[in-house]
């Protein structure tokens, strides 16, 4: 890409210009799939309560969250006269930048990555821990009470996940021995038997793939963990008072922060980009549909759970997070680089 | 604590079924209709927007006795009467209060010649609140407007009256 333009430019100009296309390939589809995937979240919601979800505007109701968006654009911007108003305006900004910005390391292909950068899991780590500022930022900028509590239980919340769910990255960074991520997705090939592409189907690492699910569901504070936006405690949460564009970047952020989880889910664990069984001719499709195909069976996974478990008491989140998780994790931790000694390194 | 009870909390046993039963009701039938296309069956008892009916000569039903207006529990009614020209007694104003009614049915009960009933129809929201407060009007067009759904569910009711 950066060659077409360093016939007429400077290579840093070239470079630049380059990388801010690819960028925007990569945002902007994300945008149209988290319109998309909000359509498919009340979709499947609905189907699992035996309800039709939206089907009025366009074939199916495929352009209700369009139709949503616009709506929400046309809104008054309303900041409450308490607020600390230059919090308040650039916390959704946070929230959904750092959802973007994490895309910046995920595989798509075997070439087609944005930032191919040697310790890009720990680059996930850190732009997902950023994400909580959004929401405390939110929530104690609005000087209302319920935000408040809300930005509490997310800062404790998120926090807490991200311990187990560090340790759970280490196995797989044990696992593959790298922090790149195109990395770890290559070193998925042929990992079960020699035939599947797969992480998670690997006895070792398929209790970490399930607490990664979960964690991750908590992490993204969806619907078992959404205590968040507990609408019939919070009103709804942090963004009790945000209105028009700013209560639409939250949606936005929040769900591209779903979509980031379940590529990370499928990148990790279940062989990102790759197809999922090693045979020559599947790997003619292109890796970006394997991923995303990928992306959508977490997706139905995530919606599927909201539909069927109910929200986590408070204490219940915290047991399952430190008392459940982070254990579960750190022996794992123990147990894989166990086994590693022993059959890789060791010896 | 058994053994048992570690199995089934470890391999998240009772989460597995629940998903399965949430699974197997995504791909049931719907429960719900699609409203504005569909709708549901409706009782000829169904209490909806009043209407004022005449009879089939045109002449109008209503002869002001006003039981109507002394039953209404929610006062929703209010009727004034002088005798026309020809003699005979009918109301001058006849109004109901809508954002009042409680659809409870005791006006249509009560009316001695039919007059004034509860239709099928229960789509008649409005943006304004004043559009809500029908006058005489509005109710005997409601009434030739529905005419034949009211005489149809009369007839279907009168079995059980």
């Amino acid at each position: 890409m950066i060659s077409w333009f360093t016939g007429f430019l400077p290579y840093e100009g070239a470079w630049f210009v380059a990388t801010i296309i690819d960028i925007l390939v990569i945002a902007l589809p994300l945008m149209l799939a988290v319109a998309m995937i909000i359509y498919a979240d009340r979709k499947i919601w609905a189907a699992m309560a035996l309800r039709r979800g939206p089907n009025v505007v366009g074939p199916f109701g495929l352009l209700q969250s369009f139709a949503d968006g616009l709506k929400v654009f046309l809104k008054e911007t309303i900041v409450p006269s308490s607020a600390n108003r230059g919090l308040f305006l650039i916390a959704p900004i946070i929230t959904f930048t750092v959802a973007l910005v994490a895309w910046a390391v995920i595989p798509f292909g075997a070439r087609a990555v944005l930032a191919d950068i040697n310790v890009g899991l720990l680059y996930i780590l850190a732009v997902s821990s950023l994400g909580v500022y959004g929401v405390v930022l939110a929530g104690w900028s609005s000087n209302s009470k319920y935000p408040f509590y809300s930005a509490i239980r997310a800062a404790a919340q998120m926090v807490s996940y991200e311990v187990s769910i560090g340790f759970v990255l280490v196995t797989v960074v044990l696992w593959a021995g790298s922090f790149n991520m195109q990395t770890i997705v290559l070193a998925q090939k042929g990992e079960i038997l020699g035939l599947f592409n797969f992480n998670g189907l690997n006895p070792l690492l398929f209790p970490m793939s399930v607490v990664f699910l979960i964690s991750s569901m908590a992490e993204t504070a969806r619907a078992p963990f959404d205590l968040t936006e507990a609408e019939s405690e919070l009103v709804a949460g942090y963004q009790t008072e945000y209105s028009s564009m700013s209560f639409a970047l939250f949606w936005l952020g929040e769900y591209g922060n779903v979509l980031l989880m379940c590529a990370l889910n499928a990148t990790l664990f279940w062989g990102g980009w790759l197809p999922p069984i090693d045979w020559a001719p599947l790997y003619y499709v292109p890796g970006i549909i394997w991923l995303f195909a990928k992306i959508l069976a977490f997706f139905f996974i995530f919606s599927w759970v909201k539909a069927t478990v109910p929200r986590y008491r408070y204490d219940q989140l915290m047991r399952l997070g430190w008392k459940i998780f982070l254990p579960l994790s750190l022996l794992w931790v123990f147990l894989v680089s166990g086994w590693l000694m022993l059959t890789r390194y060791g010896a | 604590m058994s053994l048992g009870y570690y199995v089934k909390s470890f391999t998240l046993w009772e989460f597995v079924k629940a998903h399965l039963l949430t699974l197997r009701y995504f791909f049931k039938p719907k429960a719900t209709i699609n409203y504005p296309y569909e709708k549901n069956p409706l009782s000829p008892r169904f209490r909806g927007e009043h209407a004022l009916r005449r009879y089939p000569n045109g002449e109008e039903r209503c002869i002001a006795c006003k039981l109507c207006e002394a039953v209404c529990p929610a006062q929703a009614i209010t009727i004034e009467a002088e005798p026309r020209a020809d003699g005979s007694r009918r109301t001058t104003r006849y109004d109901i209060d809508m954002t009042k009614c409680i659809y409870c049915g005791f006006c249509q009960e009560a009316c001695p010649v039919d007059a004034i009933v509860e239709g099928p129809n229960f789509e008649f929201s409005t943006e304004t609140r004043e559009e809500l407060i029908y006058d005489k009007a509005k109710l005997l067009d409601n009434g030739d407007r529905w005419e034949r759904a009211l005489a149809a569910n009369l007839a279907a009711d009168a079995a059980y009256r």
